[in-house]
């Protein structure tokens, strides 16, 4: 999977890692790849709603190294 | 992007608690990030928000005065709805906000101005309070009352009263 942009919301709390996320993805082309790494454990059902309600399509949540990482792509 | 109209959600900000304050902005961040065309309605203590911190011009009488002295304004004056003693309840949230990387009021409003979120300061409380256009904040969308708020409530799928 290729990965055409990355947002680092390590360490940020509710609103900011969807807020980053908002901004990535307006700045991506449809049909690319965002990755969010995330420390707030609520990012994973918040990202899952948002993608439901956005359009977009979400990947995967992975968790790696007390890090939550999503991967999503974008479809309109 | 196909032009979809979007849902709307309204929020009344009527307290200037600093804590009820910052829950209103997250839910309107939130909303709008979510795609949502957001309104908020400043009344009563939660015109404190859109103060400027030295206000009062339009003050009349002993009554406004005294209201306008004891009645601080300015995002980084807003105290806590609890544990607030005298400001140190403040001060420790502001820092334990600092150590999270939680962004500040003032942080947070500019954040729901830049993703287009409506500021409307309700002009009944400003006149009764003697609280001026001047002594408010400058990028504010709208002065007007509450028919202006029930258009928006009427079309709105989230109305919260804060």
């Amino acid at each position: 999977m290729d990965i055409n942009k990355t947002v680092d919301a390590a360490g940020m709390l509710c609103p900011m890692p969807i807020l980053k996320t908002v901004q990535a993805v307006k700045e991506m082309k449809v049909g690319e790849v965002l990755e969010i790494t995330a420390t707030d454990p609520g990012i994973k059902p918040d990202i899952k709603n948002w993608c439901e309600m956005m359009g977009h399509q979400l990947i995967d949540i992975q968790e790696k190294d007390n890090k939550i990482i999503v991967h999503l792509k974008k479809l309109k | 992007m196909e032009k979809v109209t979007p849902e709307k959600a309204t929020i009344v900000v009527f307290s200037g608690d600093m804590d009820k304050v910052m829950a209103a902005f997250n839910i309107a961040v939130g909303a709008a990030s979510s795609g949502m065309e957001v309104t908020m309605l400043y009344t009563f203590w939660g015109l404190n928000v859109l103060r400027k911190d030295k206000t009062g011009s339009r003050t009349k009488g002993i009554i406004q005065k005294m209201l306008t002295w004891i009645n601080k304004g300015g995002t980084e004056n807003l105290p806590m709805s609890r544990f607030n003693m005298s400001g140190m309840g403040t001060w420790m949230m502001k820092r334990l906000m600092k150590r999270y990387s939680m962004p500040s009021v003032r942080e947070l409003y500019t954040t729901a101005k830049q993703l287009g979120v409506k500021m409307i300061a309700c002009t009944i409380t400003m006149g009764v309070m003697g609280i001026g256009k001047e002594d408010l904040v400058d990028d504010i969308d709208e002065f007007a009352g509450v028919i202006t708020y029930i258009k928006d409530a009427k079309e709105s799928k989230i109305n919260l009263f804060i």
